[in-house]
């Protein structure tokens, strides 16, 4: 199963710090993103963008997970040579991954 | 029970304005708030205010008082904003002109203090927080500008005074939220509703992104009429009680995904939000969707707020010359490599002790997340290749685009869409100063 058939994201910035959510849609799902959505597997599938640390934070009360990304944005949104400086389009490409 | 609706007008420097009239005519709203600045922005708008110092304000500052003055009148509406940017008392000036054109007898406040810029030099031994081994005194030669995020108690004290328009420079997006409730209700002294108040203003502050917008797709999350967006309205009552919720014949819509989509947007602790008013705790935060478009918002708590302020400083950077060619049809993807590996030659062989970085990609590949591959190239219909290249100067920037452009009769066969650019690049890093170096007052100007 994918992670987009039970949950959804949103990807923000700050300097070079790039945070993605993952909320479930539903709570029954809570449980099983925080057992297999690890902070080392969100930094694996960034690791030719992401050069910092990634940190998870849980927010159990909405289902949701807090991945903050560091030196993830090619330097920093307002110097980056990306097409998508913010990287505002990477959320949708962690929601393929499999849970 | 005494409840203040507040309107979101606007959630990005250039953002729609049609929204916002709609919700000063129809929200039975108290407040709009236009939120306008993100990292950069103030940066920018202090090239310009350099290059003639009567501007430095929102460029969009007149067109949107223009129309939402008049109407903020009428409907009783008052009106906060950051559109002040670098240059607070033009922008002031200007929204007297225009209320005086419409005959409107309104009084606007300046909040000054955010910047910092006539005293850089007393932090230049400061560490940058993004670099902590570089100090700020290494960008001296290159500084342009420099704001200290403040948060509400200058936009206090303007409303406290009666003011109908507040305009502020660099304060914090939710300070612009903030203000009005914890004015109306005197909750100064309560961390727990200043906190509420400030994830209030952060659930709002990027316009649609609460109700509907940055949301969609299509089949798993739909948002009726993306096409008329409205903007979103947080109520807050004298219990603390917030709900986000829209006018109900706009477009889009409210729902707990969408509140929790924009709740951790640009969050990274969720237990420790910081704001220059309090930190907020929204780490057991629980949303309720109690009617259509109608999101109950409890469980947010604060803390003391920082001793430091963040100071935003804008510098001269570089410049980047970007390079961009599509490719169709057969061989699509072989041909922007080709274009791709020519570029890059070029510039390394005539230009390469000037190149800082270069970057390359193949939209439709790996423009958005580099490193991926399709499974299957050869289907692809079309690609389009990029190369930017950052250098520390503007001629020799315009020099690779002269050598290394013109790809159209230069390169691979059948490349069209040529589009060639050089760009001056202003970024941002912060540095933290001591709250007290702050001070914070304002100016009253009236019709």
């Amino acid at each position: 199963m994918k992670l987009l058939e039970i949950a959804h994201s949103r990807t923000g910035d700050k300097g070079d710090i790039s945070n993605i959510s993952v909320i479930v849609y539903n709570m029954k799902d809570y449980e099983l993103i925080a057992d297999k959505i690890t902070a080392t597997r969100v930094k694996n599938f960034f690791k030719d963008i992401v050069h910092g640390d990634v940190l998870r934070y849980e927010i159990p009360s909405i289902g949701a997970l807090n991945f903050v990304m560091h030196g993830a944005l090619g330097g920093g949104v307002t110097r980056s040579l990306a097409i998508d400086p913010h990287g505002k389009t990477l959320s949708q490409f962690l929601l393929e991954i499999d849970v | 029970m005494e409840t203040i609706r507040i309107g979101a007008g606007a959630g990005m420097e250039t953002d729609r304005l049609q929204p916002a009239l709609d919700l000063i005519v129809k929200g039975n709203i108290d407040y709009i708030v236009f939120e306008c600045l993100a990292e950069r922005t103030i940066s920018l708008a202090q090239l310009r205010k350099l290059e003639d110092p009567s501007k430095g304000y929102n460029t969009m500052l007149e067109y949107r008082l223009e129309k939402a003055l008049p109407l903020a009148y009428q409907h009783n509406v008052k009106v906060i904003t950051n559109m002040g940017a670098a240059n607070v008392r033009a922008a002031a000036e200007l929204a007297v002109k225009i209320a005086a054109k419409h005959q409107l007898p309104l009084k606007v406040a300046a909040v000054y203090g955010d910047d910092i810029f006539s005293r850089i030099d007393k932090y230049y031994e400061c560490p940058l927080m993004e670099k902590p081994n570089l100090k700020l005194g290494d960008l001296k030669d290159y500084i342009v500008s420099a704001n200290a995020y403040i948060g509400y108690e200058g936009i206090y004290e303007a409303l406290e005074n009666g003011a109908d328009v507040v305009i502020t420079g660099r304060s914090t997006d939710t300070a612009l939220f903030m203000a009005p409730a914890i004015y109306r209700f005197g909750w100064r002294n309560s961390l727990d509703k200043t906190a509420t108040c400030a994830i209030a203003g952060h659930l709002i502050e990027c316009s649609a992104q609460v109700s509907g917008g940055y949301f969609a797709v299509p089949g798993k999350k739909e948002v009726p009429d993306l096409w008329n967006l409205g903007f979103p309205i947080a109520e807050i009552n004298e219990r603390g009680e917030v709900f986000i919720t829209k006018l109900e014949e706009a477009g889009g819509c409210v729902t707990t995904a969408t509140c929790k989509e924009q709740l951790l947007y640009e969050i990274h602790d969720p237990a420790n939000y910081l704001t220059p008013d309090v930190i907020a705790d929204c780490s057991k935060i629980s949303f309720e969707e109690i009617a259509k478009d109608r999101v109950k918002v409890t469980g947010v708590t604060g803390k003391p707020k920082p001793d430091t302020l963040k100071v935003s400083v804008g510098y001269l950077d570089s410049y980047i010359a970007t390079i961009e060619v599509s490719y169709g049809g057969w061989k699509c993807v072989e041909r922007a490599e080709l274009l791709v590996a020519s570029v890059k030659k070029r510039v390394e062989a005539m230009y390469g002790e000037s190149v800082q970085e270069l970057r390359s990609d193949i939209m439709g590949i790996n423009s958005l997340l580099p490193g991926r591959r399709p499974p299957c190239e050869q289907a692809l219909s079309e690609v389009r290749a990029r190369v930017s290249i950052r250098v520390k100067n503007k001629r020799i920037a315009e020099e690779i685009i002269y050598e290394c452009g013109s790809n159209v009769l230069n390169g691979p066969g059948g490349g069209g869409g040529r589009v060639e650019s050089v760009k001056r690049v202003v970024s941002v890093l912060s540095i933290l100063i001591p709250g007290e170096d702050v001070n914070i007052n304002v100016e009253y100007m009236e019709v």
